[in-house]
């Protein structure tokens, strides 16, 4: 076990490098290099002497294995904007943006979950054409658009709620909600198909022979069997929530890493840019690695697997 | 040995009709499909002759500060914005930009991802390595933050957006092709025609991916709807179409500052978005559901 645990953080090494080197490479080709930025009063001699000093006299390559030396360190180089390291910076907001992914998962398995249930145990029925239309909807609505939507009715308008910032758990409610209809499409389809895949299986049959009641059938024999797609789907989501909802924070004036690394983008702060998209990176690797343990204690088959994994 | 050409042409031009056929029938069955279709072909035809029916210069972009903020109306069906334009003409012209850059950034996609796909299903071995490991790096960074990226160094105009929002569907199709030429590889009518020496290319183009199409096409489809939605997502941060192009995102984004008061102007760019995918991603499940009749629920 612990060795295909270190074998997958390993594995994720060249994809940080790759990803690193991909985004760097690419900021790399953005108009307006630091230089010009930091050097607005400078005389041509200092110019010259900075140029030099980050490395833009040289190849992307050279910049890109000095940036790197600073990254192995735990570097991840300096805001041009704020003069404050991107580490800080990231680290300021990364709770807004966990606080967010987490509402929004919270929101779409309330309602995924027992709506995929239920569309699956009555495939068929007007509640499984319903969810089904829904989860539709839900996968078609641009996320700033609801956002909005959800700040013209219930904060302009019935003022139940503020339409932006931080500011404690209030707010925290209509951008949840705006992230967690996406992941709420998508959840329920998954749930529904996941569910019919197992509902046909003869150890229902068996378990209704011998007298389950209906209800346990699907709630302790059923879903527990359907669960492993669904934890996929939960984890990949989450995850992509890790991302910075760059949307919704946007919409909602939220502190978090998405809207970081908006601004600074606006602002072509290169390494804050680079910097942050690493570490969503590898916080999302991370949560990937951390669902697939999951299966483990989920499931016994895949457990034994890896455990034999692991000895060989 | 003509004839038997001619003759085998003509039975494969037969089947593949047949199938077609088939696949239609079974679409035409899916009540959201037909829609769906019929959504898109409205959009495509506003698209392409709006041009006939609006003058761009004085009926789309031109300012006309007199009649800004006004309801909707029948004089002006949507209501206008703040300088005065008239959404509704606004919306029909949006439908260019939506459908183009949707379209041309998903064919950017199918074009790079099928090929690298196709070639890393059917070689395998350190070149296939090469091509899965470039795209799990690619894949590794969320979509929507990689296309930002490439829009930020590219500049962001229309055609910048069409790339960065097809180099982002790229993996995708790379996965999806390799999985399915994977399978198609080792059935025996390819090794027929390796065996009559034909090469590896016309191999791959002729025999491998005409029998992948099914995922491909599904793909196709429902990649069209998440890229309309990348494309307006990245023109509402500012980062696609320039202004003053009616383009349903950056005019959603306009109406942000007039929530109070003036909703509709957000209001209907966002159910033109909604819609347009809406329509794509029903068409994408009947394809789904036609080209498989298995997975059908």
């Amino acid at each position: 076990m612990y060795r295909y645990i270190i074998n997958r953080l390993l594995m994720m090494i060249p994809v940080i490098i790759g990803v690193s080197f991909l985004i760097f490479f690419i900021m790399d080709l953005a108009p307006g290099d630091i230089i010009s930025i930091m050097a607005v009063d400078a005389t041509e001699e200092q110019t010259e002497e900075l140029r030099h000093q980050y490395g833009y006299d040289r190849s992307v390559f050279y910049r890109y294995s000095l940036y790197m030396k600073g990254l192995v360190k735990g570097d991840l180089g300096t805001s041009i904007m704020t003069g404050t390291p991107v580490w800080e910076m990231y680290k300021e907001r990364l709770p807004a943006t966990m606080k967010l992914a987490l509402g929004a998962m919270v929101v779409a398995m309330l309602i995924s979950i027992p709506l995929g249930i239920l569309s699956a145990v009555r495939s068929g029925s007007i509640w499984d054409n319903a969810g089904m239309v829904l989860a539709l909807l839900g996968l078609s609505m641009p996320n700033f658009w609801l956002g909005l939507l959800l700040i013209i009715g219930f904060s302009l308008g019935l003022g139940w709620f503020p339409s932006g910032g931080d500011t404690g758990f209030m707010s925290i409610i209509l951008p949840a909600i705006t992230i967690g209809t996406g992941h709420t499409a998508i959840m329920t389809r998954t749930t529904r198909s996941s569910m019919i895949d197992v509902i046909h299986q003869d150890y229902l049959r068996t378990a209704r022979a011998k007298g389950v009641s209906e209800k346990n059938v699907i709630r302790k024999h059923a879903f527990k069997n359907a669960l492993i797609p669904i934890i996929t789907i939960v984890g990949t989501q989450f995850s992509v929530g890790l991302g910075g909802a760059v949307l919704t924070e946007t919409v909602f004036a939220w502190p978090g890493v998405g809207r970081l690394i908006i601004d600074s983008v606006n602002q072509r702060d290169v390494p804050t840019v680079t910097g942050s998209i690493i570490m969503t990176t590898m916080l999302i690797s991370v949560v990937l690695l951390l669902i697939d343990l999951m299966y483990a204690y989920v499931d016994p088959r895949i457990k034994a697997q890896y455990l034999r994994k692991g000895k060989g | 040995m003509p004839l038997m050409k001619d003759t085998m042409l003509a039975s494969r031009r037969y089947r593949k009709r047949s199938q077609l056929a088939e696949i239609w029938h079974r679409l035409k069955k899916n009540k959201g499909a037909v829609l769906g279709l019929a959504i898109i072909a409205l959009l495509a035809i506003t698209a392409l002759s709006i041009d006939f029916v609006l003058d761009y210069d004085t009926q789309v972009i031109s300012q006309n500060i007199k009649e800004r903020l006004q309801h909707p109306s029948v004089k002006h069906l949507m209501g206008t914005d703040d300088l005065g334009r008239d959404i509704f003409f606004r919306l029909l012209y949006g439908a260019r930009f939506s459908l183009s850059v949707g379209i041309v950034a998903v064919a950017i996609a199918l074009l790079v991802g099928t090929t690298l796909g196709a070639f890393a299903g059917y070689y395998g071995g350190v070149v296939g390595e090469v091509i899965m490991r470039s795209t799990d790096i690619f894949a590794a960074v969320p979509n929507l933050l990689m296309a930002i990226v490439i829009v930020t160094a590219m500049g962001a105009n229309t055609l910048n957006l069409m790339i960065a929002v097809g180099v982002t569907s790229v993996p995708q199709f790379v996965r999806i092709t390799r999985a399915a030429v994977l399978t198609v590889r080792s059935q025996e009518y390819v090794e027929a025609s390796r065996a009559i020496g034909r090469s590896e290319p016309a191999i791959i183009f002729s025999h491998i991916l005409p029998n992948c199409l099914s995922p491909i096409i599904v793909v196709v489809t429902l990649r069209i709807a998440s890229a309309i939605i990348a494309a307006s997502s990245l023109s509402f941060l500012g980062l696609g179409v320039p202004a003053p192009a009616p383009e349903w995102g950056s005019m959603l984004s306009a109406g942000r500052r007039f929530l109070r008061g003036y909703s509709y102007i957000t209001m209907f760019p966002g159910l033109a978005i909604m819609i347009t995918v809406l329509a794509f991603n029903m068409v994408g499940d009947g394809l789904r559901d036609a080209l498989d009749p298995k997975l059908k629920r």
